[in-house]
């Protein structure tokens, strides 16, 4: 919702570091998950996250999530699909070129960055061309199997 | 400006040390000059020849010709079609790629294709939405951004690989370049931004229309803090305005066009609104001279790419240089020898 989304980069603060707390929950959950399979959990925690980020963030589920270098402002609703920053078409009043209703999502992100402590360090980080692949995986589980792997393999 | 080393104009150039393209741009910017290049709208139309007159009204006056690629998300000759017709004269053609409407199979095909053809400069961009222009039934892909884009551009020239990580055996030797918009939000965000592009491998910055002066060097007084300046040759983006009703719509119109109110009002109490947009236009030229860190001007005339050639000569900035163009060592008598 539209609404939420807006409040969402308003508290960007807060909720990115709900995000960090959360996603360190998700690692150490990582030998539980293990043991069930991340293939069966897909489904059911791609549902869950598809809910919760939807309704925060007009999540489209892009499978490889980056809110915290965005001021947890989804760059996927950027109708230009931007995710290195705005375009040269954003209105004077800070709106979107395409969809005049809506505030460029990267003018928001750039507010929200500000919010976040290194915030604005994590805007300057380049991303990669999306893999359409991931369209409609869990970014939460591809990311808590990530991480945990690499812990696993830097253990002596 | 003649290079000692080219034996025949218009032919690939050796590739100097430091150096990526075989360009005639390049070697102009890395020689330090001002330099200047100009806007060709693409023809509707499958004749070459339109091409080559449109090409022909810049003649003596400017250093590359960008063909941009569906500008204003319109349907026109394709980008790589009509730097592919450039070439074949000898003109340095800068070629426009939109991510709008191709994927990422296509683009990367577009740019061994591109440099196959002689292309040394390529503008890496994200393109319009299809709703301004005369097809917003299409489908918009966008499936890179500019600067995914920029990278995947400079990984082919580079390292010598496709993204999917496939070899590719002779590189794309092209001078990569991004467009910049210091007029619109977030004003401040603006040069970080050039910041990431030039991380992702611009070496060339064509900016969109700058008739804000304040917020141009504001822009450039944060470009020089970030350390860009050397990094990147920055054009800025110039043009003559009609009228101040032309002026309005285009404001109104355009994507990522900030016109103040001053230069709107200026037009308007004008007697000649047509001419007093060109002198507009060259004051604006000759102030972008004057700021640090800016390595020429970008000229876009739509529809009046014939005042280009006055606009630039009045201005001075050529300092009497004759950039090149086909006809331009041919134009001397021919000594013969009588017998």
């Amino acid at each position: 919702m539209y609404a939420v989304r807006l409040w969402s980069t308003r508290h960007a603060r807060g909720l990115e570091l709900f995000y960090r707390r959360f996603e360190s929950l998700l690692v150490r959950l990582h030998g539980i998950a293990s043991a069930i399979g991340y293939a069966r959990l897909e489904r059911p925690v791609a549902g869950v996250e598809r809910a919760v980020k939807g309704f925060l963030f007009d999540c489209q589920m892009c499978g490889q999530c980056v809110l915290s270098s965005t001021g947890m402002s989804c760059p996927m609703n950027c109708p230009k699909n931007l995710r290195n920053g705005p375009c040269g078409g954003v209105r004077g009043d800070g709106r979107c070129e395409i969809k005049p209703d809506m505030r460029c999502v990267w003018v928001e992100a750039y507010h929200g960055s500000q919010r976040i402590a290194g915030g604005l360090q994590a805007m300057q980080a380049l991303q990669h061309a999306v893999d359409r692949r991931l369209q409609g995986s869990s970014s939460w589980l591809r990311v808590a199997r990530e991480k945990a792997t690499v812990a696993e393999r830097s253990e002596p | 400006m003649i290079f000692e080393d080219e034996p025949v104009p218009g032919y690939p150039l050796p590739i100097l040390p430091g150096h990526t393209s075989p360009g005639r741009l390049e070697r102009v910017l890395r020689a330090g000059v001002f330099a200047v290049t100009a806007e060709l709208a693409p023809p509707d139309s499958a004749d070459p020849e339109d091409v080559y007159r449109r090409a022909r009204v810049f003649d003596g006056y400017v250093d590359a010709i960008n063909a941009t690629d569906g500008s204003g998300a319109n349907c026109h000759m394709s980008s790589l079609a009509v730097c592919a017709l450039l070439t074949r004269v000898g003109y340095a053609p800068v070629m426009q790629i939109s991510c709008r409407d191709r994927n990422r199979i296509a683009i990367q095909g577009d740019i061994l294709g591109g440099a196959a053809m002689g292309v040394c400069n390529m503008l890496c961009l994200t393109g319009d939405g299809v709703q301004v222009g005369d097809h917003p039934q299409a489908k918009p892909v966008f499936d890179l951004d500019c600067i995914s884009l920029l990278s995947i551009a400079r990984t082919l020239r580079d390292e010598h690989h496709f993204e999917s990580g496939r070899k590719i055996t002779f590189a794309p030797r092209v001078f990569l370049g991004a467009a910049e918009n210091p007029s619109v939000p977030p004003y401040e965000w603006r040069a970080q931004r050039l910041a990431k592009k030039v991380a992702a491998g611009a070496q060339l910055i064509q900016t969109q229309y700058c008739y804000d002066m304040v917020l141009l060097k504001d822009f450039m007084r944060r470009v020089e803090e970030l350390g860009l300046i050397g990094q990147a040759f920055i054009l800025i983006g110039v043009g003559p305005l009609r009228s101040a009703k032309a002026a309005e719509w285009m404001r109104t119109h355009v994507p990522g066009m900030h016109i103040p109110d001053a230069i709107i009002k200026r037009l308007a109490g004008a007697d000649d609104q047509a001419r007093e947009g060109r002198n507009i236009c060259i004051e604006l030229i000759q102030e972008c001279r004057s700021i640090l860190g800016v390595s020429g001007v970008h000229v876009m005339a739509y529809r009046q790419e014939e005042s280009v050639a006055e606009a630039i000569d009045r201005s001075g900035v050529l300092a009497g240089r004759v950039p090149w163009f086909p006809e331009r060592d041919r134009s001397q008598p021919v000594n013969r020898v009588m017998q």
